[in-house]
């Protein structure tokens, strides 16, 4: 069996982003990057599948050259091999043509990307793939069990938990409660400067990715006003009934 | 005439609430373009469902039932709705950010060959969109460059359609779900007798301050109780399986804006704040006066939540008596 799976290289979630002065762009320099904590839950189920039904587990990035090092972090979780596409100029639906490509040619049973990205929130790529594809899909999947030609997945949805059977081979993303992301051991890490990384571009995939959204620019938020420090809960009461009328 | 498509959510006939402000977005949409909105409904009870849509005052409801329809599914809905679409001739579709929405409509815009912008939280003209990006400290204007375009609206942002007239035809789409690689097995109901979190006038959030699930019991049920609450919770505590899933407000959770948000025992980190931001009156109450959600709170009681919010709750039926 082989499972692709995506990360993405995204701004750490703790870090302050600021847009640049033209509104162009958000500053990147000193700002810590990381896997995109969707991704990493994606990358660790798929190697409790490997561990449990012997499976090859491929990584792919799509993004700048350095992406390279969110490909190796999966690596040292135990992932098998990666690729990193280096391409910019991106969108959900450049990303998803491009990994259609990729699924063309390592020929998956599974793809496992994360629900969203945390810095462009879009949750789109996965979906779009599966279109592209004809294949389905199992979005803001909880939980994952692979049965025979099919993956039964219970997806967190507006209300409650749906359930659903897709046939293989289907796209999953993963949601906060699939799985909890094992560190990587000193041993995984020595171990992944070894592994496979194959650096690839559209060009030499013979793809071309064109973006459909385009980034005008970047703008502030509209910011709350700043609020009061009450002394004691009398106060807050008073406060919420006489000025909010919220009582 | 420029058509705006609306995917409008029901269930068996009942309109979902969430469409309300999707509907506002579609209608901004059509004024930009000079064009008119219509309505999608799918699956059993979309007759009725037309019918009840019919106040909003669409020019048509494509109404589409078909076996292959029964449950959702992102595949034939996708299906089914982008051929409406192109019978509609329609130059935009727009669904609610909600979890069909989200899951469905990327599908949609594949098949239509059309760009997609998630999440809007604003229409700057018939292909430029505003919508918030990391975890909303950043608003991207976002221009989708072709000529089909989707976009999904985020419920905060754009206030609930009110009733308009409009022709309201009803058309009986002839649906063809084409064949799923997806297949339904069950879908179990979140129970609960709280108000659903996109929707209450009040939430009461509980972080980490909580220390255990004990203290949503103790602590954040009671002052929910007062108000007839939705509860909340942060991501922090849905990952230590203090709270359940479906309560977590953030960027990556539900986004609300309720009437009145209390945040308790929660220090306000971007990704909780993205998501309950917008809510017109919000009550901070944490030990740690440095905690960011003071930043954003109308009003902040630093003090011990454990001393604090049953002497909150009592004062508060006093001043109601």
């Amino acid at each position: 069996m082989k499972i692709l799976v995506t990360v993405k290289r995204v701004t750490d979630y703790e870090a302050k982003i600021k847009i640049k002065p033209d509104g162009q762009g958000v500053v990147t320099e000193g700002i810590n990057m990381i896997v995109n904590p969707f991704d990493e839950i994606a990358v660790e189920e798929a190697l409790r599948i490997k561990e449990k039904a012997s499976a090859e587990v491929v990584v792919l990035s799509i993004g700048p050259k350095d992406a390279a090092q969110q490909i190796r972090s999966a690596l040292a979780m135990g992932a098998d091999r990666g690729i990193l596409v280096e391409a910019a100029d991106l969108d959900s639906d450049a990303v998803a043509t491009i990994m259609a490509k990729v699924v063309d040619k390592e020929k998956p049973d599974l793809v496992i990307v994360g629900k969203q990205a945390i810095d462009d929130d879009s949750g789109q790529a996965g979906q779009i793939l599966a279109e592209l594809l004809g294949w389905g899909q199992a979005c803001f999947a909880s939980k994952v069990e692979l049965g025979s030609g099919k993956v039964t997945v219970t997806r967190e949805v507006d209300g409650g938990h749906d359930t659903i059977d897709v046939d293989l081979p289907a796209v999953i993303s993963a949601d906060l409660r699939l799985n909890e992301p094992r560190y990587a051991s000193l041993p995984g890490i020595m171990k992944a400067k070894k592994k496979p990384l194959e650096e690839t571009s559209p060009a030499a995939l013979g793809v071309v990715a064109t973006p459909k959204v385009l980034v005008k620019r970047f703008e502030e938020p509209v910011q709350r006003k700043a609020g009061v420090r009450v002394p004691d809960v009398p106060t807050l009461v008073a406060k919420l009934k006489n000025e909010a009328k919220a009582l | 005439m420029a058509t705006v498509l609306v995917v409008i959510e029901h269930a068996k006939g009942e309109l979902k609430k969430s469409n309300l402000p999707a509907i506002t977005a579609a209608r901004e949409i059509a004024k930009h373009i000079g064009g008119e909105v219509c309505f999608a409904v799918l699956g059993p009870g979309a007759s009725a469902a037309a019918g009840n849509a019919k106040m909003f005052g669409p020019a048509k409801i494509y109404s589409a039932e078909h076996a292959g329809l029964e449950n959702y599914l992102a595949q034939p809905y996708a299906k089914v709705v982008a051929d409406i679409a192109k019978a509609a001739g329609a130059s935009h579709v727009v669904a609610a950010a909600t979890t069909t929405g989200k899951d469905m409509l990327p599908r949609v815009a594949a098949r239509l060959a059309a760009g997609m912008v998630s999440d809007i939280s604003g229409v700057v003209d018939g292909k430029t969109y505003r919508r918030p990006m990391w975890a909303g400290s950043v608003i991207g204007v976002v221009e989708i460059a072709t000529p089909i375009q989707v976009v999904t609206a985020r419920g905060t942002e754009f206030a609930a359609a009110a009733p308009a007239t409009g022709a309201g035809a009803i058309e009986t789409f002839a649906a063809d779900p084409g064949t799923s690689k997806m297949h339904f097995v069950r879908f179990d109901a979140t129970k609960s007798e709280r108000p659903d979190l996109a929707e209450a006038r009040v939430v009461v959030s509980g972080g980490r301050g909580l220390k255990g699930p004990e203290g949503f019991k103790q602590i954040i049920e009671p002052l929910a109780d007062l108000f007839g609450a939705a509860v909340g919770a942060t991501r922090a505590v849905v990952d230590a399986g203090w709270a359940p899933n479906d309560l977590q407000v953030g960027q990556t959770g539900k986004v609300v804006a309720p009437e009145l948000y209390f945040a308790i025992g929660l220090s306000g980190a971007i990704q909780h704040v993205a998501g309950m931001k917008g809510s017109k009156v919000i009550v901070a109450v944490n030990k740690d006066e440095e905690a960011p959600i003071f930043n954003v709170a109308d009003y902040g009681l630093v003090g011990d939540l454990f001393k604090v919010v049953p002497e909150l709750v009592e004062e508060i039926k006093k001043a109601r008596a």
